[in-house]
């Protein structure tokens, strides 16, 4: 997998963060454009294109969430946009109350306050899950749990573009 | 006996310049440290009734007299259309001659100038000075811009350069600048937060110094918001008074108004120190004068300032650390030499400001270490920047699909694939736009790419891979492979803003045409005045008693000097020139002694002005 070739690391879903930090600032100081800004066009190239390979990787690896993603995605896993079925009904009633406070019903508003809150703490309980999913290599459990997120995460865009604190 | 610098050897420096909305200035990296080249230079550019473009101070009061000949502030239209300067217009005296809605063009005396044309001037300024100074040609610079300007503004900076006869190595983001400059000492060690509030943009950026490494960890600003905007809340009122006084308005009377902005700004600057000061003007036989408090002041820029705090709040939660979290604080900006803008930062960072640094300063002695960390003489130190928008592709229904989010450390980069959505379609249009928001027309639109030539297949069976890569300037370029076949796919690029490549390969040739000489006709120019100054010289020494004291081999070197002095006098090699001038020298020297020794002191005195 290239962004792990990028640091020299074996793929593997849980990192050493303070190391991740540490190749990288290692290999900027070797590849960047600025170290090469009198070397030959080809040269610039080069470094340019490592440069920015190492930049998308470090972005990539170094949250745990976006690594796994990348880290399924590269094993051939298919993450899907689906609504998990469990949360089918309550997205249903969060829909209506969005729904009706963008007409200006705002009464909603405690309720969609609580929604968000309650969301969020699914959100932190999956990162949880996920850490320890991830410990144990448990691949389609990490995927389940990816998918559950995503899912939670835009619903939190989705109460908080229309709950300006 | 003469100075002679080596022009052959000496590697030309590579200067680190601030282009400023108010002021520019040029520095240098030396084994001491990064010093400031000549003076500030004020961004404003005239052309005089000659036709001949002047930039800086000499600019700066042809604005009392020739105000519609003249600009300043210029930095607000880089890489904007004309609809986007609407706001601009009322405030500022610029004088647009049409354009179109990806460029402006303004309209000074009988020319006309694009915004890069037009800080071309300035740059080409700032670079015969550094000349001046150093004693050898400039070529190569790294420049400064806003944090928070966008990809059309970055292109519109660089195209600046390559029109002045710059080859812009880097475009330097300003906060991060003065954090190089500030955190030149090797000790320093943690976050730090630059407050960059200037003539006419906004910038916060955080960093974590760590190891020489400087990594923006997060920036936010409004490139349309700076001490202008404190000037033109002073000069509104003054009008207003002026009218009422007068009981007319000079608003139309550009001479007046730019008076009365200088007055403006002088009680602006004053404020920063005494509780009052005055506005005067002097205009048509008639007086006006009005004395501003503090209070008053205050009142006035308060909602300008809270105008940069919800940016700085933005760029705090980016950067992911805690008000606690952040070590330092380091004002960079004329602005910030105003009372209340750091007693609000110190209120939003809950500690005390760096104020010791000069800020009018600090960004050109920041760029001249990027220009030293690019030359290698900087060794151990490396900036790592971050894109300050994030950039995206328009999908179905006008939404944005972003692909490289804000904060991204550049050089960063996305692959996205393409394919058709009918039989036999031959391109697709990919539309590039730089911004927070959901939707397309929300967003800064920066260009179109069209994927041409695809050759006619079933609908959604091309496969075309494009990347989207950002710079270490902050600019984009997109490169698009097709994957059916591994080879490269053709892109044509429309920029939405600013010049297309051949505009701006016209105006480098047309500046060539009109510019001054350039360097090296400038130096065998000045070499020939030395040659001018020593043959009179030696010419009339040749009268001297001394002359014939002479023994017959120094009269005949002192003959041989001259004439071939006079044989490379003509050529085009101003290194030649000044060997003969030296050659010369020397062959004279012992006249010279004895002219002296007789007395005549003086006589060969044009001999020395090199030395």
């Amino acid at each position: 997998m290239r962004f792990y070739e990028a640091f020299d690391l074996e793929p593997a879903l849980s990192l050493d963060a303070d190391d991740l930090k540490k190749r990288f600032y290692e290999r900027s100081r070797l590849w960047h454009p600025d170290k090469f800004s009198r070397a030959s066009p080809a040269e610039q190239e080069k470094a340019l294109e490592m440069t920015a390979v190492l930049n998308d990787a470090f972005r990539t690896l170094r949250d745990p969430v976006s690594r796994a993603e990348y880290f399924l995605k590269e094993k051939g896993f298919e993450l899907s946009k689906e609504a998990p079925p469990e949360l089918l009904e309550e997205v249903f009633e969060l829909n209506m109350a969005l729904e009706e406070l963008r007409e200006g019903d705002d009464s909603m508003r405690p309720q969609l306050m609580e929604a968000r809150d309650r969301f969020i703490a699914m959100r932190d309980s999956i990162d949880e899950s996920l850490t320890e999913a991830g410990a144990r290599g448990a691949l389609e459990e990490v995927r389940a749990l990816l998918n559950r997120r995503r899912y939670i995460r835009n619903l939190i865009r989705e109460v908080e573009n229309v709950l300006p604190n | 006996m003469s100075f002679q610098i080596d022009f052959g050897t000496e590697k030309s420096p590579i200067v680190g310049i601030d282009l400023g909305t108010t002021n520019s200035l040029v520095a240098v990296m030396e084994l001491t440290g990064p010093r400031i080249l000549s003076g500030i230079v004020p961004s404003v550019v005239s052309v005089k009734e000659s036709g001949e473009v002047i930039a800086g101070a000499e600019a700066g009061d042809m604005l009392l007299t020739h105000p519609e000949r003249t600009v300043y502030s210029v930095k607000r239209l880089m890489g904007r259309g004309v609809e986007d300067v609407q706001e601009e217009l009322k405030l500022f005296p610029f004088h647009i001659a049409g354009g179109s809605e990806s460029t402006i063009k303004l309209k000074l005396g009988e020319k006309t100038f694009t915004p890069p044309e037009v800080s071309a001037h300035i740059l080409r300024k700032l670079k015969l000075d550094a000349e001046a100074e150093l004693g050898v040609p400039i070529t190569q610079a790294v420049i400064t811009v806003p944090a928070y300007f966008n990809d059309a503004q970055r292109q519109a900076t660089k195209d600046a350069g390559r029109i002045a006869g710059l080859e812009v190595l880097r475009l330097v983001n300003e906060p991060t600048a003065a954090a190089l400059a500030y955190g030149l000492d090797k000790r320093k060690e943690g976050i730090v937060a630059v407050y960059d509030f200037g003539g006419g943009t906004f910038d916060i950026s955080i960093l974590r110094l760590h190891d020489g490494i400087f990594e923006v960890l997060a920036t936010n600003g409004d490139t349309h918001l700076g001490g202008d905007d404190i000037d033109n809340l002073m000069l509104k009122i003054a009008l207003e008074d002026i009218a009422s006084e007068w009981g007319f308005d000079v608003s139309t009377k550009s001479a007046a108004v730019q008076l009365l902005r200088r007055a403006v700004i002088s009680a602006k600057e004053q404020l920063s120190f005494v509780p009052a000061a005055k506005i005067d003007l002097a205009y048509d036989g008639k007086t006006y004068q009005r004395e501003i408090t503090r209070e008053l002041f205050d009142k006035l820029v308060t909602p300008v300032i809270n105008r940069t705090l919800g940016p700085c709040r933005d760029c705090i939660d980016d950067a992911g650390v805690s008000v606690a979290e952040i070590n330092e604080v380091v004002m960079v900006g004329g602005s910030t030499r105003i009372p209340l803008v750091r007693g609000a930062v110190e209120v939003l960072f809950r500690k005390r400001p760096h104020t010791e640094l000069n800020p009018d300063e600090v960004v050109a002695l920041g760029a001249a270490v990027q220009a030293g960390i690019l030359s290698g003489d900087v060794e151990d130190k490396l900036l790592l920047d971050v894109t300050p928008l994030s950039l995206g592709i328009e999908t179905m229904g006008g939404l944005v699909s972003k692909l490289i989010h804000r904060n991204s450390t550049i050089p960063a980069s996305a692959t996205e694939q393409f394919t058709t959505a009918v039989d036999g379609q031959r391109n697709v249009l990919i539309h590039v736009v730089q911004g927070e928001r959901e939707l397309v027309k929300d967003c800064r639109s920066l260009a179109r790419f069209d994927l041409k030539d695809i050759a006619p297949m079933t609908a959604g069976f091309a496969r075309i891979e494009v990347r989207f890569l950002i710079d270490a300037n902050g600019i984009l370029s997109v490169t698009a492979r097709d994957q059916r076949s591994g080879r490269e796919h053709s892109v044509e690029i429309k920029p939405s803003y600013g010049l297309t490549d051949d505009q701006v390969e016209a105006m480098i040739l047309e500046s060539f045409d009109k510019a001054e000489e350039d360097f090296s006709e400038r130096q065998l120019r000045e070499a020939r005045v030395e040659a001018d100054a020593i043959l009179a010289a030696t010419d009339k020494a040749k009268q001297n008693d001394a002359y014939f004291e002479l023994g017959e081999d120094e009269r005949a070197s002192i003959e041989r000097g001259i004439n071939e002095l006079l044989v490379v006098y003509h050529g085009d090699d101003h290194l030649l020139v000044r060997a003969k001038i030296d050659q010369l020298n020397e062959a004279t020297q012992t006249l010279a002694e004895n002219m002296m020794n007789t007395a005549v002191r003086g006589a060969l005195k044009g001999t020395n002005i090199n030395g």
